[in-house]
């Protein structure tokens, strides 16, 4: 059977640590209602594909078993999806009050 | 025999796992239910304000420079009745290692972790403190796991965090990300059974011990710059650590009559365990959803006695909106120069404020800077506020809902320091021990435990247990 993952690629694996019922009380009704989860990077154990239940290897060489979602994966935030103009306001207000062009 | 691993079973071992990981008995500090020995705690670290400098220059931490604030200085002059307005200096720890003052708090544990024996190191951490720790592992040959609160159940992350989850992974570091819940902690407690690693806490003895060297440098600076003490330091407050580091230096150095004050971003109303508020704030740290519970109950940290303890050290404690934040820091880059990250720009906000209200020869320092980047950038962060129905409009910050808006000042006139009630700080924080023992079980060492914690007198103390 062929994989689309390779053994030995740089993978993300998705966890449920702890399901909505096993949650703690002290917490708000939302968080309640949603499972503890977690992502961990680690180089995949065996041939995989995305979705699959699989075994990674982390940096410090734990073993670590999750649900494949992502391979080589990327720093997708940035400065922001669009940009915020008010910002180039304020340095105009405070460097013409610095400079005593408001009065 | 295979271990239990459930929630219940874990946290059962909770004991056990923070004192192999930590090598601290917490319990030989116990006096009683109540009180316990502060200061044995923190000397019995071993390590003394030379022994701290030393180890910090090992790797490249601290002896930052201490700026003055010279156009901001004179914008808030220019808004300012005659004779007023403070000088402000700032302390640019964003010169340290990693590009923050956790360099010194994160230096001392991993140090005691390398000497103590320990292959690694691990800390429970969304902020700057998970790069720090992974910084000082690498230069320190350990290895290092941070475990990070990050996503909300759409896996949807805070801008700021994600950027620390790349630092942290660009210095080396495993990172193990969650969805939001208080349940991180036995997430964490699994990580150092399973590792045996060193736990990095930002609130053990050693990440308090480590700040101190920051006091102590800005009493040293400050004579030198400005001939003087500070009248008044600024220190972003959430967990305590920094707040009660920099004091603890500043005493050591002798600036025993400077003031210092706590800041923090105003986020009331807002649940810090909430999957749906998690994104709805634009400040991940620095914000009353920390700094509130901390101040008036510290022991809700992962170790059981917190060495950050602010109350003790605290004078005054003000609070700021997102929206002066956020100007201030934009003001920062623009007038000076210098483009920062937001944790030090919250004391900058509350420092702008508080400048109007003090005298031209008074000398006000904010004890931090950290940098910034994408993701910790106003524009990131405003951006993402308007993507996830945030209104951001000019307007007078008196009136931001946290959540709903962000309200940016129309004039720096109306940034403005809301001096909280410190009273109602130390009135929450004995009823918290109250919740610990009963009012008819209180010994005399008890009272004088709490008028310690809360920097007041007996007297103090009395009025309000019986009140």
């Amino acid at each position: 059977m062929n994989y689309d993952v390779k053994k030995g690629s740089w993978v993300q694996v998705h966890q449920i640590i702890l399901k909505p019922e096993e949650r703690t009380a002290k917490i708000p009704e939302e968080t309640k209602k949603v499972p503890l989860e977690l992502w961990v990077k680690g180089y995949l154990n065996v041939d995989g594909d995305i979705g699959d239940i699989v075994e990674i290897t982390t940096l410090t060489k734990r073993k670590v078993e999750g649900e494949l979602v992502e391979v080589n994966p990327i720093y997708d935030y940035g400065f922001g999806e669009e940009f915020v103009p008010e910002l180039v306001q304020i340095g105009e207000m405070v460097k013409s009050i610095v400079r005593g062009d408001d009065k | 025999m295979d271990l239990d691993m459930s929630y219940k079973g874990v946290m059962s071992r909770q004991d056990e796992i923070i004192k192999e990981s930590t090598r601290i008995e917490y319990s030989d500090y116990e006096i009683n239910k109540l009180t316990f020995d502060y200061e044995k705690m923190m000397k019995d670290t071993g390590i003394n304000l030379q022994d701290i400098i030393r180890i910090q220059r090992e790797t490249g931490v601290g002896n930052t420079p201490l700026i003055e604030l010279k156009n901001l200085t004179r914008l808030v002059r220019r808004i300012s009745p005659i004779g007023k307005g403070a000088r402000i200096f700032v302390k640019d720890e964003q010169c340290n290692p990693s590009g923050s003052f956790k360099d010194r708090r994160a230096s001392i544990s991993v140090y005691m972790a390398k000497k103590l024996g320990y292959k690694g190191v691990a800390a429970a951490t969304s902020g700057n403190y998970g790069a720090a720790v992974a910084s000082q592992a690498a230069m320190r040959n350990l290895d290092c796991i941070i475990v990070q609160e990050c996503y909300d159940s759409k896996k949807v992350g805070q801008p700021e965090i994600l950027e620390k989850q790349r630092k942290c992974e660009c210095l080396g570091s495993e990172v193990i990300q969650l969805s939001v819940g208080p349940e991180l902690f036995y997430s964490f407690l699994r990580v150092l059974e399973e590792t045996g690693f060193f736990n990095a806490s930002l609130y053990s003895p050693y990440g308090i011990a480590g700040v101190e060297s920051l006091g102590y440098e800005i009493a040293m600076q400050c004579r030198e710059q400005a001939g003087k003490d500070p009248d008044v330091v600024i220190a972003t407050n959430a967990g305590g650590g920094n707040l009660t580091g920099t004091a603890r230096g500043l005493i050591k150095a002798g600036a025993v009559d400077t003031k210092i004050c706590g800041a923090s971003v105003d986020l009331s109303g807002l649940h810090m365990a909430s999957d749906i508020d998690f994104n709805r704030k634009s400040f991940t740290t620095g914000h009353t959803g920390f700094s509130i519970p901390f101040t008036t109950w510290p022991d809700r940290a992962d170790v059981p006695r917190s060495a950050a303890r602010a109350l003790r050290y605290m004078d005054e404690y003000l609070l700021v909106k997102q929206g002066e934040v956020f100007f201030i820091t934009e003001t920062l880059a623009e007038l000076e120069g210098m483009e920062r990250g937001p944790a030090g720009n919250t004391s900058l906000a509350a420092a702008f404020a508080l400048a109007r209200e003090l005298d031209e020869d008074q000398v006000i320092v904010v004890q931090e800077t950290e940098y910034t980047s994408a993701g910790k950038h106003p524009l990131a962060q405003l951006s993402f506020a308007r993507q996830n129905g945030i209104e951001i409009k000019f307007g007078n910050p008196d009136e931001e809902i946290p959540g709903k808006n962000i309200i940016l000042p129309e004039h720096p006139s109306l940034i403005n320091s809301r001096h909280y009630e410190i009273n109602k700080l130390r009135s929450s924080y004995i009823k918290n021990a109250l919740k610990v023992v009963n009012v008819d079980e209180l010994e005399d060492i008890d009272i004088e435990f709490l008028a310690a914690e809360t920097n007041t007198d007996v007297e103090y103390v009395k009025k309000n247990l019986y009140k």
